[in-house]
């Protein structure tokens, strides 16, 4: 039975791949609908598969089918484990990726490519199953480089535009950096370990030098990462924008960039002996998520600001499951992924009703057009920014309250992301929806999206609303994975701080924008005016460091190699090798004069000679 | 024991016939002779060995070889008269179209 529901929901957005990416020109309308029915056929299993495992205590399927790979010792099964971590996730990933499915039926309906997006698509959310339902790292890895192949196909989905291909290219060469360095970890694991399954290997982990266990940890942190966007990879995440809004929906929510946060709460069992690496995990999230928020103050496109939110929250999940609340990771995980999901929909029904237009200086207004989206809208941005009672507080707060029983560095650097981002988010939200509109023809072309954008929008914000309540049944379910315990007397204080700095957050924002009591003057203070270019640039410093460190010193140093060993090594070796192929060829070319004689001369001596050889040997 | 001697240097004789014919000769029509000569060596040290060791083998497998010498004139002989008709020549050393001249 769970044999059978794991093959489905994990085989069924492959087949949906199949079928749109061969037959695509036969069922061109209707790729639509299969893709879409396939992720439903998986949501629905692997919302059974929920059930099953979360009414039972410390439900572990753990199935190997087949050797895939045995070379020596080294033997990797195709096989796959379905825990309360797993069935969350598949559920997670199933479950919003159908309704970002569902909503893009309408949102792409003028494309040429309809069939190929979904294909692409159905893709995308097969190998985040995969890389869910991995037995061991190197099925989980197949996952991983599926994803991140989905992801530089979808973000460069209309190459027709140079910017579009750049930015997947972006993507998916950063994404690489980030696989090496997780590469390495499996590598290591391996020949610590002498197997990549997760259950042998957790088992061992007693037995593993400390100094090796923070080895893996950092390095499996390096592939989190490049796959989640953190500081210092993060550069893909803001152009990724450039792919379809949902395809962003997708990447940002349930696929892709929390695969990472998965990453390190399945190897809960090294990092929870590994302080440094996990400090390291925690502190890296914490610094994102200050540094990511910070840029979105001052953006001016809608899809970028989301994004950047997006970095800042998945740094509070590296929060969490860095100071070994890995529950309070994933649980972050898992209401983010409707909250964003929610935010991006919202913004692409907003893009829809302006003719595709992102920057949020030309809006304004819309909430008399856009009744559903406004109201969803607003729901989405109350649950990022953690305002009680909606699902983002729920998680947010016990990562503040991991944080303030943990370490002062990261209590500050979270804190300080509350108002950062209830600022930003509440920037965007008036700005959009309310104020005067700034550009008349597009308020006037402005309208509320078809129900079938619609729809997944209200299912969304409503799980964005209840999908927090359930926390302590979370803890539960997910208490078996390693965590530490804090005494926790003082926690109501800190949801207070934390809700008083989001709605200071809210406030500044409002009194900014919607009722602008500050004064537009303060602008031309010199000290703000250089910080809001500084922000503006996006810490400039800081994108250029990539510019002035990495690529200038790769390139002089590949310049040196090319140089040096390319042009005299590789290519001697090369021409050695055809320069005697060529003195060879024109040796015995002679023979070859195209005269008959000669070949029979040859042919007599030949068979001769072999008739020697046979005498010779009897 | 001579008789079998004999024999076979015959067939030798026969044979190195042949394959000189083949090399030396330039018309190609006497080069495919030479070719059944050397065939018809082989097929008179399969009869007689055959009646010394009092087998039929041998005078069936001359048979058979003479079926194949015939088809294989009959190939031969149309690939020179083809030849002819494009070249107006059966001397071997004018066909090198193949050369690298």
């Amino acid at each position: 039975m769970i044999d059978i529901l794991l093959l489905i929901t994990l085989f069924a957005p492959l087949v949906g791949f199949i079928i749109n990416g061969i037959f695509g020109k036969f069922v061109f309308r209707f790729s639509g609908y299969i893709g879409t029915f396939v992720l439903f056929i998986s949501a629905v299993s692997s919302s059974i598969l929920l059930f099953i495992t979360l009414s039972s205590s410390n439900f572990i399927y753990d199935k190997s089918y087949f050797y895939w790979i045995v070379i020596d010792k080294l033997k990797i099964p195709f096989g796959l484990l379905l825990d309360n971590l797993s069935a969350i996730m598949i559920f997670v990933v199933s479950f919003v990726s159908f309704w970002i499915h569902f909503y893009s039926i309408e949102y792409m309906r003028k494309d040429e490519s309809y069939s190929r997006y979904f294909a692409y698509l159905n893709f995308f959310v097969f190998s985040m199953l995969l890389l869910v339902l991995a037995n061991n790292y190197v099925l989980m890895f197949v996952g991983w480089e599926g994803v991140g192949l989905a992801s530089y196909l979808l973000i460069g989905f209309w190459f027709k535009k140079q910017s579009a291909t750049d930015a997947g290219n972006k993507a998916f060469i950063v994404n690489r950096i980030g696989d090496a360095g997780f590469l390495l970890g499996i590598f290591v694991i391996f020949s610590f370990f002498g197997s990549v399954v997760y259950s042998e290997v957790f088992k061992n982990t007693n037995l593993i030098n400390k100094e090796i266990l923070t080895l893996i940890g950092i390095l499996l942190f390096i592939g989190a990462i490049g796959k989640s966007a953190q500081f210092p990879l993060y550069t893909w995440l803001p152009d990724a924008m450039e792919g379809p809004t949902p395809v962003s929906a997708l990447i940002h929510a349930a696929t892709m960039v929390t695969a990472g946060v998965y990453m390190v709460a399945r190897s809960s069992p090294i990092y929870i002996l590994s302080p440094d690496a996990s400090f390291i995990v925690a502190f890296v999230g914490a610094f994102s998520a200050v540094l990511a928020a910070s840029m979105a103050l001052v953006n001016n496109d809608i899809k970028r600001i989301i994004a950047y939110s997006t970095i800042s929250q998945i740094g509070y999940m590296f929060v969490g499951v860095g100071l070994g609340a890995y529950w309070a990771g994933i649980f972050h995980l898992w209401t983010h992924a409707f909250f964003k999901a929610l935010l991006f929909l919202g913004a692409g029904s907003v893009m829809h009703a302006l003719n595709d237009n992102l920057d949020i200086r030309l809006m304004g207004g819309l909430y008399k057009k856009m009744k559903i989206t406004w109201i969803t809208f607003l729901i989405g941005s109350l649950a990022l920014c953690g305002i009680f009672p909606f699902a983002g507080f729920f998680s947010k707060d016990k990562i503040i309250e991991y944080a303030y029983f943990s370490n002062g560095v990261i209590f500050y650097l979270v804190i300080f992301g509350v108002v950062l981002t209830a600022f930003y988010t509440f920037r965007l939200f008036f700005l959009v929806f309310h104020t005067k509109p700034r550009d008349e023809k597009l308020y006037e072309h402005a309208h509320e999206s078809n129900y079938i954008m619609t729809i997944p929008m209200i299912v969304l914000a409503l799980f964005s609303i209840i999908g927090g309540w359930i926390y302590s049944y979370f803890e539960s379910a997910l208490s078996y994975l390693p965590h530490v315990k804090f005494d926790e007397h003082s926690a109501l204080n800190i949801s207070l701080i934390s809700q008083i700095l989001a709605i200071f957050g809210i406030m500044l924002a409002f009194f900014m924008y919607q009722k602008p009591i500050i004064p537009k003057s303060l602008g031309d203070n010199f000290i703000i005016k250089g910080f809001y270019k500084i922000l503006y640039a996006r810490w400039g410093i800081l994108s250029d460091w990539y510019e002035l460190f990495i690529l200038r010193f790769l390139k002089w140093f590949s310049g040196i190699i090319y140089r040096f060993f390319d042009l005299s090594i590789i290519d001697g070796i090369v021409r050695l090798f055809a320069y005697i192929s060529a003195l060879i060829g024109s040796g015995i070319r002679g023979v070859q004069d195209g005269k008959f004689s000669t070949y029979i001369v040859l042919i007599i001596l030949i068979f001769t000679f072999i008739l020697y050889l046979m005498i010779l040997s009897g | 024991m001579n008789e079998t001697y004999l024999i076979i240097l015959i067939s030798l004789a026969y044979f190195f016939i042949g394959v000189l014919t083949v090399l030396f000769r330039r018309n190609t029509i006497i080069m495919l002779m030479g070719l059944e000569l050397m065939l018809n060596s082989a097929n008179f040290l399969l009869i007689t060995i055959g009646n010394i060791v009092k087998t039929l083998d041998g005078q069936i497998f001359s048979i058979l070889v003479l079926a194949i010498a015939a088809s294989e004139v009959a190939l031969g002989l149309a690939i020179v008269v083809n030849l002819y008709r494009l070249k107006q020549t059966t001397n071997v050393d004018d066909f090198f179209s193949l050369g690298s001249k």
